[in-house]
């Protein structure tokens, strides 16, 4: 017979006053079962867990009920109270009376009712529970960083000088990402390559780093600690071992006309080439949609002039196989397409340009070799206009709900650098708020309004529209409450940022929960912002949430952190809320093994004893290190033999029953 | 969704909401305070495969008037494939219980993910108002069992 001790709390107010805890309490002990029940202010408070041990010891309790937050709180925190009692941590249930009910019920009848409710749901599984043992797996000391942007370089070296081994896998030919489009940084305009390449160059030097680049991850298998990934090595088409890096074969290629990406489709490139200067590798690959020889079988020139012989048009994708015991997403961002934004007439003007073309405009090694003029004449420009949030803060369906959170401050940059550089130049910055929350980021706001003279308007921009070889923005500003109807020569969108496209397939792959903007969720807003609640997958950058150069690059530190910690375990205790088969019930069906995700499930003979008959049956066996404890098999299985262990037939059973009592 | 409230009905709702999304959904309309009614009674599965059609027969029995399976998105499921068994278990459960006279209004399947709290409100709300309108579960009634 159970003896079981019931433990309220009042969680200060945010249980207390909408729930009569004396009253939960007074129910609980009537239930069958309950030797014990009390409350208090603060359960998960040391004095609180320390009733709890108290009461486990001298009550000899074999299992509690704790009424508080969600199990995804504090479910821990009681188990390891429970256990240092003496009693097994899995004779420990949560009845969720604050999210569940106490948060979300005004009416104080309806709610304490209702917790009682949950206490009696709570009551009845935990009657039924069984002490658990947990085993241990193994943790290849090996990370897998997947994105080499800042955020994921940043990962890998800060992982790398902690002594493990790390791999980034990049899908354009060269690491690093959007920070190397960008010209200079706020808010000290630090030149972006000037403090980018070091770090490319370090992370390629390191002897702790293997950079796979035009290389994507194929397929994710396994569990923390032991990940199995493919890597598809796509096919460069040069020999990564033979080319000098001399750029010869990107001068001669005759195909010159693809749009150049890095550029962001301002210029040209040829159809072998490496997206920028700095690239890491300093080695091509060859676009082989766009390339000649591909195309048509001839030309072959890059080949011909290579001196190396590095140029293999045979050469074919290879899939990389390898073992980790952590994965960093680090996939970063892209801006929105604006096709739903007509109204600022980006796709037929080529004087109207996003922020991310601005920045590629600006930059001495870009399609305009850092001078400012229109895209559309090469003129440079007398004024020009920045419209702020386009796409971001948006209530209709056409952007994005979110601020994305660097544009003020891209912005300020922007006009700040124009009007040092061009003081000629008239610059108008069209805006809902300015928000600079952020170490030195008012008073960079302030000195490009103050000594820069940039004129911010309060209002936003309805309509841009081609006026000859001029531009016509109407606007309104809402401090003069008026109209603006103003001629410019340059509009520059600040375009909201989205997720990596690819980023929905990746956390497919690695099961880690997304949201509906395609954000990766966290583990916990506030206290696990670096954990995806998948066990072993950890978030870093963009692709969490918009963020800038600074809190990217924190936030990879943290990642590496939680991923050293990880990597510095011996072994991982695993859950043992596994799947187990009952033999003599089990009659070697295979439905179960079907159906499991994880392959745990195997068939084998083996000698039962039913009922004082002996003999050789065909049966399931679960492998408890691989078995994740979904509870797939335990639906299928036509006899009831196979069950879940905590999450059991009888203790779901048990709760349905209590709660419809 | 506003939900009259009669003194006469107040619904038995048991919702099975996995581990992962549905209930972390779940709790992020708690700490959001988007309040939905009492009648819902939440009970955590480690993924909506978990659900035996059983435990659902089960509740309409005991005297539930409705009840709904949540799990992750397709695609979503922190197990891969989890929540597709769910799906083809429920569309075959559901069908079979209309056709005993248990309405497809009192048994729904819905993918709430961790970060849908307004989701998981809205859904529960727009239940709670179906089983109102649909009334006590009778039809079950002969069957229910009695406490043993």
């Amino acid at each position: 017979m159970q003896r079981i001790g019931v433990f309220v709390c009042h969680c200060g107010t945010n249980i207390a006053a909408t729930v009569d805890v004396a009253r939960v309490v007074e129910a609980a002990a009537k239930e069958p079962g309950v030797v014990h029940a009390e409350d208090y202010q603060y359960m998960c408070s040391e004095a609180g867990q320390l009733k709890i041990r108290e009461a486990i010891k001298e009550k000899n309790l074999t299992g509690i009920v704790v009424c508080s937050c969600s199990p995804r709180m504090h479910e821990n925190t009681f188990r390891q109270a429970a256990e240092r009692a003496g009693i097994n941590p899995y004779m420990v249930e949560i009845a969720n009376i604050r999210e569940h009910c106490s948060w979300i019920h005004k009416d104080i009848e309806e709610a304490t009712e209702k917790a009682v409710i949950l206490a009696r749901a709570a009551i009845a599984k935990v009657t039924l529970n069984a002490p658990l043992q947990s085993g241990t797996s193994r943790v290849v000391k090996r990370a897998l960083v997947i994105g080499g942007g800042i955020a994921g370089i940043q990962t890998a070296l800060d992982i790398a000088d902690a002594g493990y081994e790390v791999d980034i896998v990049e899908k354009t030919p060269s690491i690093g990402g959007r920070m190397s489009q960008l010209d200079k940084t706020f808010p000290t305009l630090d030149c972006s390559a000037c403090i980018l390449t070091p770090k490319m160059v370090e992370a390629a030097a390191h002897e702790k780093i293997t950079i796979y680049t035009y290389s994507e991850v194929e397929k994710v298998s396994g569990f923390v600690g032991d990940f199995q990934v493919d890597i598809r090595k796509k096919a460069r088409s040069v020999d990564m071992s033979k080319c000098t890096g001399c750029g010869v074969c990107q001068e001669k290629c005759p195909s010159k006309k693809t749009p150049n990406e890095f550029n962001r489709g301002l210029n040209t490139r040829s159809a072998i080439y490496t997206p920028f200067a700095q690239a890491i590798p300093n080695v091509p690959v060859i676009d082989r949609e766009n390339c000649i020889k591909f195309k048509t079988g001839k030309c072959g020139v890059c080949s011909k002039v290579c001196q190396a012989g590095a140029i293999d048009y045979e050469q074919k994708d290879e899939i990389v196989t390898q073992n980790y015991g952590a994965i960093v997403v680090a996939t970063g961002f892209d801006t929105i397409k604006l096709d739903k934004f007509d109204e600022y007439s980006y796709s037929t003007s080529p004087d109207v340009i996003t922020s991310l073309e601005l920045e590629r405009i600006m930059n001495a090694a870009g399609p305009t070799k850092g001078h400012l003029e229109r895209m559309s004449d090469h003129k440079p420009p007398k004024s020009m206009v920045f419209i702020q949030c386009v796409g971001s803060r948006c209530a209709d369906k056409r952007g994005k709900s979110y601020c994305s959170k660097i544009c003020c401050m891209y912005t300020a940059k922007h006009a700040m650098l124009i009007r040092d550089k061009y003081p000629g130049v008239e610059v108008t910055v069209f805006y809902i708020d300015v928000r600079t929350p952020g170490k030195n980021f008012d008073e960079f706001y302030r000195r490009a309004v103050e000594e820069y003279g940039v004129n911010y308007i309060k209002g936003q921009v309805g309509k841009v529209a081609e006026k000859g070889d001029k531009l016509l923005v109407q606007g309104v500003d809402l401090i003069d409450n008026k109209r603006i109807l103003m001629e410019t020569d340059m509009v520059v969108l600040a375009t909201a940022i989205e997720p990596n496209p690819d980023v929905r397939k990746i956390a497919t792959m690695l099961t880690a929960s997304i949201d509906t903007n395609n954000f990766l969720t966290e583990s916990h807003a506030k206290l696990r912002p670096v954990e995806s609640p998948t066990a072993g997958i950890f978030l870093s950058g963009v692709c969490q949430g918009p963020k800038d150069i600074p809190e990217t690059v924190a936030q990879a530190g943290a990642a590496a952190v939680k991923v050293v910690g990880l990597l510095a375990k011996d072994h991982l205790v695993t859950n043992p809320c596994v799947a187990k088969s009952d033999e003599l019930l089990c009659n070697g069906c295979s439905s179960c093994e079907k159906v499991c995700p994880y392959g745990a499930i195997s068939y084998e003979e083996r000698e039962v004893n039913d009922h004082g008959i002996r003999e050789t049956r065909r049966v399931a066996n679960v492998n408890s290190a691989l078995c994740q404890g979904c509870g797939a098999c335990t639906v299928a299985c036509p006899s009831g033999a196979m069950d879940l262990q905590g999450f059991s037939n009888r203790q779901i059973l048990a709760e349905v029953d209590a709660i419809c009592k | 969704m506003q939900v009259e409230k009669t003194q006469e009905f107040r619904p038995k709702i048991v919702a099975f909401c996995c581990n992962w999304c549905s209930y972390a959904g779940a709790d992020l309309a708690g700490s959001s305070r988007l309040a939905y009614p009492a009648d819902v009674k939440i009970i955590r599965v480690p993924c909506s495969c978990r659900v035996n059609p059983m435990f659902i027969l089960r509740a309409f029995q005991r005297g539930a008037d409705g009840v709904i399976l949540c799990g992750c998105h397709p695609g979503d499921c922190h197990y891969t494939t989890g929540n597709y068994y769910a799906r083809r278990r429920m569309t075959l459960l559901f069908s079979m219980l209309d056709y005993l006279g248990v309405e497809n209004g009192r048994t729904r399947v819905e993918w709430v993910s961790a970060a849908e709290g307004v989701k998981f409100s809205t859904t529960m709300n727009e239940f709670v108002a179906k089983i109102h309108s649909l009334g006590e579960n009778v039809r079950l009634g002969d069957l229910r069992c009695k406490k043993d």
